[in-house]
């Protein structure tokens, strides 16, 4: 035991001396000389691409311009925001809750543009939380987020949210197999064999609307699912999941769940899964979970916990599910763009397999099993392989595609790029990343049409790239020129957390449509006060409601006084300004949260608290106008047994 | 050296002429537009400073000999929701001008291009200009559409007087 983890040691302080020799003595050698003018986008023009990419442990998604690299939003989903108010308002918290309530904080791995026959239709992206299973949902006309759903049954959502060719459903595989909701689970871990279940959540995506609902769980032996792909073209109805840690270890993975010389890939029918849903098959099972969506009507997230899934069991229903075996725990588990091919990393192993979903089809109809995974056939490799990809690198981990028929594969230990070609698997090109390089992202890269021209690693260490920052450092991501035979390199951009995936397209899918304001005739917020008239102070018990106003450049009202210690103040801010970019803010001296920042036409609510007796400032935090400092106000703070009446006013000489 | 200097003259006398008419902030809306209405012509040559500019010229603007009432009414909404919060129905300033006599300054079709399409008015309409200077907030875009514009015409008629 002792031994292994010394040889393994060094085999890692090796490949990490490798990586510190492989950087080029001169980097700057490593771009061309047009870089320069590749990337640079003229002061007032706009980029041409959009690029969507998780924030890692800030659990936020970031929105950069390419080929600039310049970002242009962090769009606050799993983590509070108080920039943004996100998870401080009233109307934003219930967006944070799950089964353990207010949860104000994840990890963002991964993120999936919604598809329409296959290609980007730039209506929504999705985002994973990794730790509190959840998947949310942004809208990309607001780009907000506007739904989040919480998964049962779930120990750590990572190999999730992978789509289907029409967004017929998002998935979702359990990274940490862990014993089902409805189970006891107080059971020593070290029974991890009887009792650990993996399961796959399938989430129905509404046609129009976009709304989430967990369709079905299918229920899988206990591994850890690491990523997924939809089938698409000839393999639509399949979907497929790397798996690791088929060695079923519940301590010490780094080297238990690296014995055996091969994991699995598992094909599963979804179509099939649809039709035993139909015919009555699932189980219905008693478990908790939260369902957030935000309205921009009401202007404000409601919270419902959910009670009941639906579980396919995989032992069961034979043909559902199918394990493919694949070298050394693959990570990435990518499909070309016709759906022909899967391209499994193993990322301890030295060559790339490629599984050929026409071979997997025979293999099943041919039975050509090498036996059973728990009660799951178990195809022979040679059957559904189509070829190797030879020497490619060290440490594959991902692959996304371009136009011409070539795939990209992200090489962690040996920090490139490796291109090859999907007619004959032969290594095409190499270019070194700085430095180790995680995912990658080709415009259009997962979709049946990809658009090619760029590609972006994002790295896992920056070590020299930047000024340096302390020992904290931002994330690296490079971005590469790929329309000719050689990748180039032409930018490095710093990222916000920690980029895992990251999708881009087109800025013309989406630019057009970007909401500029919110209709105040269109706010039904319980609280909006629609025009200065309708602005008051209502006292509710302890409680205190205030219909304020906001607009260039006053607030109304801004004088309040008859509050008392022990109240409890509600400021409905309502923002009557009805243009693009003139957001109003709002904080309050003492408050124990953070600022609103209200858009035009929108209505956001502070919860305060007051703590002392005296006068309290309140101003706007959003620079609007000439007169921006002059918008503020005052609200007088009494002792509990005051009697000072509520009175309120705006303008009073 | 000597040409940057020419320069900087120049530069320093364009803007002595552009700012120097209207400083006074006791000047009423009316004497603006008696010391601007002349400079108004050279400044922007294509700009019509009695329509403005938008989509409403006097031909498709229809006004009434009297009030319509349902119009006023639904104008009336609008005021309270997108404008009370900056402009007084009497001559009074808040954070933009009062509103009586508006319509007996300006043509209906003039207000309403300016209520729909503020910007490029407040970039080019002299007597608009002048009252920047004395308001120092630019009037929002409030997103009206063609009737809301229309309804709010008739409003501002009714608050002047008309019946």
């Amino acid at each position: 035991m002792k031994k292994n983890i010394i040889i393994l040691s060094s085999v890692i302080g090796l490949a990490m001396l490798s990586v510190v020799g492989c950087k080029p003595k001169n980097t700057s050698n490593a771009t061309s000389a047009d870089a320069a003018q590749k990337v640079y986008v003229a002061p007032g023009k706009y980029d041409e691409i959009y690029n969507f990419v998780s924030g890692g442990f800030s659990g936020q998604m970031s929105v950069y311009g390419i080929p600039s690299g310049r970002l242009l939003r962090v769009i606050p989903v799993f983590s509070q925001d108080p920039e943004k108010g996100w998870g401080y308002s009233e109307e934003t918290k219930p967006m944070m809750n799950t089964s353990h309530g207010f949860t104000p904080w994840d990890d963002l791995h991964h993120v999936q543009l919604s598809k329409t026959n296959g290609e980007v239709d730039g209506r929504w992206v999705f985002g994973n939380a990794n730790n509190t299973p959840r998947v949310a949902r942004i809208d990309l006309s607001t780009f907000r987020t506007q739904e989040i759903i919480e998964l049962p049954n779930s120990g750590g959502n990572h190999s999730s949210p992978f789509i289907t060719e029409n967004t017929e459903y998002v998935v979702a595989g359990t990274r940490f197999s862990v014993p089902m909701d409805d189970a006891n689970g107080d059971v020593p871990i070290n029974t991890y064999k009887e009792n650990f279940k993996g399961t796959l959540s399938f989430i129905s995506v509404g046609k129009e609307d976009g709304k989430m609902d967990i369709a079905f769980q299918i229920e899988c032996p206990g591994v850890n699912f690491d990523l997924s792909r939809a089938g698409k073209g000839v393999s639509h109805g399949w979907f497929f999941f790397s798996c690791y840690n088929t060695e079923q270890a519940n301590s010490l993975l780094e080297v238990n769940a690296s014995q055996k010389d091969k994991d699995f890939v598992m094909a599963v029918n979804w179509k099939k899964a649809e039709e035993y849903l139909k015919a009555g098959k699932a189980k219905k099972q008693a478990v908790r979970y939260a369902h957030n969506t935000y309205s921009e009507k009401t202007h404000s997230a409601t919270s419902e916990i959910k009670t009941e899934v639906l579980v396919l069991s995989a032992k069961e229903l034979k043909d559902i599910c199918y394990f493919i075996p694949c070298p050394k725990s693959p990570h990435g588990c990518d499909v070309s763009p016709t759906g022909e091919f899967i391209v499994a990393s193993g990322k301890l192993a030295a060559v790339i397999p490629v599984f050929s979903f026409d071979n997997i089809q025979k293999a099943i109809a041919a039975k050509s099993y090498d036996g059973e995974f728990d009660g799951i056939p178990v195809i022979k490799y040679e059957s559904a392989l189509q070829g190797e990809v030879k020497k490619p690198g060290l440490g594959p981990l991902h692959t996304e595609f371009d136009d011409n028929g070539n795939a990209y594969t992200s090489m962690f230990v040996s920090s490139e790029v490796v291109k090859w070609s999907l007619k004959d698997l032969k290594v095409l090109d190499r270019a070194p990343t700085f430095y180790s390089i995680g995912h990658l992202c080709v415009v259009g890269g997962d979709t049946k049409k990809p658009t090619g021209k760029y590609l972006i690693a994002y790295n896992k260490i920056t070590k020299d790239r930047y000024l340096p920052t302390g020992p904290e450092l931002s994330q690296s991501a490079q971005l590469f020129d790929i329309s000719g035979d050689k990748m180039k390199l032409l930018l490095d951009f710093p990222t916000i957390g920690e980029p895992h995936y990251a999708q881009a397209c087109l800025a013309s899918l989406i630019k057009d449509k970007s909401v500029k304001m919110f209709k105040i005739e269109e706010n039904s917020h319980p609280y909006v006060a629609k025009g200065e008239k309708e602005t008051k102070v209502v006292r509710e018990g302890n409680k205190v409601h205030v219909y304020m106003t906001a607009i260039r450049s006053h607030l109304s009202p801004d004088n309040i006084e008859g509050i008392k210690m022990g109240d409890e103040v509600y400021f409905h801010v309502t923002n009557l300004e009805q243009d693009w970019d003139v957001p109003h803010g709002f904080a309050i001296k003492g408050a124990a949260n953070a600022e609103l920042l209200i858009m035009p036409g929108e209505t956001q609510t502070l919860k305060w608290i007051p703590t002392k007796v005296g006068i309290s400032p309140m101003y706007c935090t959003d620079f609007c106008s000439a007169l921006h400092q002059e918008m503020q106000g005052y609200v007088r703070v009494s002792p509990a047994s005051s009697k000072v009446p509520i009175s309120f006013s705006l303008g009073a000489k | 050296m000597k040409k940057i200097f020419v320069i900087l003259t120049f530069a320093s006398i364009l803007y002595a002429c552009g700012g120097g008419e209207s400083k006074s902030e006791s000047k009423t809306e009316e004497s603006i537009e008696a010391t601007t209405e002349g400079t108004a012509a050279n400044a922007n040559p294509d700009y019509d400073p009695k329509r403005g500019e938008g989509k409403f010229t006097a031909e498709t603007v229809k006004i009434g000999a009297t009030i319509d009432a349902t119009m006023v009414t639904e104008g009336e909404k609008i005021q309270s929701v997108k404008c009370s919060a900056c402009h007084k129905l009497t001559d009074e300033k808040l954070v933009g001008p009062g509103w009586a006599g508006v319509t007996k300054r300006r043509n209906p079709e003039w207000i309403m291009n300016f209520i729909t399409n503020p910007d490029p008015m407040i970039d080019k309409d002299p007597v608009v200009q002048a009252s920047l200077e004395l308001c120092l907030v630019r009037m929002p875009n409030q997103s009206l559409t063609d009737d809301d514009a229309r309804h709010l015409l008739e409003f501002m008629r009714k608050n002047d007087g008309v019946k």
